[in-house]
């Protein structure tokens, strides 16, 4: 009889980091939209910001599980999640300043969906059959998000004088941030040699294609690319993160070890 | 969740058919006594209409604002799995509020006119939601007796006279049986965990169950619900529900292993009942008076939201507008 034992072989840290990434990405922008349950402007808002938050939710269990897995040191998506400290979390910057308003929410979620469709697109074929799994299940998802956050920021943009201009001041305040998601960095470029998905810049041209007609639309302007830097990829994140993770990781460090 | 079996009277309601004729209140009787259902273009009596636009309303506002205490815990679920149940779960009671509100404008109400009497305070909502949630254990609590003796009122109001009230409580019923469960469930798990989960567990039952005993409204010989019973929109009496309720609850308390906050409660051989001991009126209708630890946040919380988003709306019709103006300049 063979006996198989715990795995110990982890797979390459590139790998393990990209997955991570993704997981994390999921994580802090669904706990940023549970954060609405309750409080939007309408019905019809909480329950998509609460269907939205636990599609992401769920996406963040699959990769972060899945991280662990290749990681191979027996952390489960709930260590993953709610013990590590705040240098190790490697989601972008941009998933975890506070919500704002609806138009700041809306228009990050417009941002984000469009950027993880293309990318699970790409992922749907990753040498990674377990990702490309997540990949395709997480597509559907995104369409939703996109489709709902786009139409969402055209009624802003579009609306009112004051719906315009709180929607042109989210954009400007999160376009920034978004230059993180393709900056050149090592992990992906390892990732990307070796099939498991591609280097996130590589997705900037078709994700500007996806967007520019929706800003169009909702009469906002694009700002100009500026120096702004962000690194939550890396670990170095906002001061906003620190208060995230105080009250989501609350139960974890008060109860250490305890089963819910 | 559910509005408490209390009849409280609300703004005046506007609305067409406001006709009184006795050949239609004839064929009205003879429909409800035959067990039938009257639906939205059927002739009734006012007060009849008015009675369900308080009540289904007081249902929606109830499932609204019962969002909030359960919602302060989603942000600290203690695993992702309870976080994602939980955003199911609070899910599912908007949706309920959403559909309820549904329901209520079939009688002739706008949405508008119902969420305005909530926020002014005018309408009432389930007195249940001004208690605080102030542990983990209190969103397992909230599911198993809360929603446990929702499920008790409801499941009758699923026969109720009126069409869209009574479909409306079909899918509502059958997803407040999954919330019994779930609450039930993380309930059991932290009764099999460490000391302090499980302190936990019997601080929220201490804190839950007089309320939760309180949701079937007053006795039946103080309460006001004589018309209600005879149009079949309340079929069953509070205090037999809530002899239901506390019959069935007893039992799975002693399984997960707490112990209720009443002395008095013990088996009476010859009802074939549980006894329990008197219920505090004076702070049940302190409550329902505004005097809860939470009326007053919560309201403050609906405005909240409804003031702040006032824009988004606002936008939402504007671009909808616009959107038809070009259109009609196109075509």
């Amino acid at each position: 009889m063979t006996q198989t034992t715990t795995q110990t072989v982890s797979a390459p840290a590139e790998h393990i980091e990209y997955v991570m990434r993704l997981g994390d990405n999921a994580l802090i922008l669904g706990q940023r939209l549970s954060e609405w349950c309750g409080h939007a402007p309408v019905i019809e808002e909480d329950l998509a910001l609460a269907n939205m938050a636990l599609d992401l939710v769920g996406q963040a269990r699959l990769l972060l599980t899945h991280a662990g897995k290749l990681e191979g040191k027996g952390r489960d998506e709930d260590q993953l999640a709610f013990l590590r400290v705040e240098r190790d979390y490697r989601n972008i910057t941009m998933m975890e300043v506070p919500n704002e308003d609806f138009g700041r929410t809306t228009v990050r979620n417009v941002l984000y969906s469009a950027f993880q469709i293309l990318l699970w697109q790409r992922l749907a074929t990753s040498s990674d059959t377990e990702l490309a799994a997540i990949a395709a299940k997480s597509l559907k998802e995104a369409r939703y998000h996109f489709n709902h956050s786009a139409e969402w920021v055209i009624r802003l943009g579009d609306g009112t004088e004051v719906s315009h201009a709180k929607t042109q001041a989210a954009l400007d305040y999160l376009w920034p941030y978004t230059a993180e998601l393709f900056a050149a960095n090592p992990t992906d470029e390892a990732v990307s040699a070796a099939g498991i998905g591609p280097a996130w810049g590589e997705l900037e041209a078709d994700w500007e294609a996806m967007l520019l007609p929706v800003f169009a639309q909702a009469t906002l302007v694009v700002p100009a690319r500026t120096p702004f830097k962000t690194f939550g990829k890396f670990g170095r994140h906002s001061e906003h993160m620190g208060h995230l993770l105080a009250t989501m990781q609350y139960m974890q460090r008060t109860y250490p070890g305890a089963q819910w | 969740m559910y509005t408490q079996s209390l009849s409280i009277p609300d703004a005046e309601a506007k609305g067409p058919r406001k006709v009184e004729n006795p050949e239609y209140l004839a064929e009205f009787n003879a429909k409800i006594d035959a067990g039938g259902f009257i639906e939205a273009k059927d002739w009734m009596p006012e007060a009849y209409r008015k009675t369900l636009i308080r009540q289904i309303s007081q249902h929606a506002h109830s499932e609204i604002v019962g969002m909030l205490p359960e919602g302060n815990w989603i942000t600290r679920a203690p695993s992702l799995k309870r976080k994602a149940i939980l955003l199911a779960k609070v899910q599912d009671e908007g949706g309920h509020g959403l559909y309820l509100y549904a329901a209520a404008e079939t009688l002739g109400v706008s949405r508008d006119e119902l969420t305005e009497a909530l926020l002014s305070g005018k309408a009432k909502y389930s007195s249940i939601f001004n208690y605080p949630t102030l542990n983990w254990a209190d969103i397992g609590v909230i599911g198993w007796l809360v929603d446990g003796a929702a499920i008790m009122n409801q499941i009758p109001l699923c026969k109720c006279s009126y069409g869209p009230y009574a479909r409306a409580m079909v899918r509502v019923c059958k997803e407040e049986s999954f919330h019994q469960r779930q609450g039930y469930d993380l309930l059991l798990q932290m009764m099999k965990g460490t000391a302090e989960q499980r302190e936990m567990v019997q601080d929220a039952v201490n804190r839950w169950w007089w309320p939760s005993i309180m949701m079937f409204g007053p006795h039946d010989k103080d309460s006001v619900h004589t018309d209600s019973a005879r149009w079949g929109i309340k079929r069953i009496s509070n205090d037999d529900l809530r002899q239901k309720f506390v019959d069935a609850t007893v039992k799975q308390a002693e399984v997960l292993g707490v112990s209720l906050p009443d002395p008095a409660l013990k088996w009476n051989e010859a009802r074939g009942h549980f006894d329990f001991g008197a219920i505090d009126w004076d702070e049940f209708w302190n409550v329902v008076g505004g005097h809860g630890q939470c009326n007053v946040d919560r309201l403050a919380a609906r405005n909240k939201a409804w003031d702040e988003g006032a824009w988004v709306r606002e936008a939402a019709i504007a671009h909808a507008e616009k959107t038809a103006e070009r259109e009609k300049q196109a075509a």
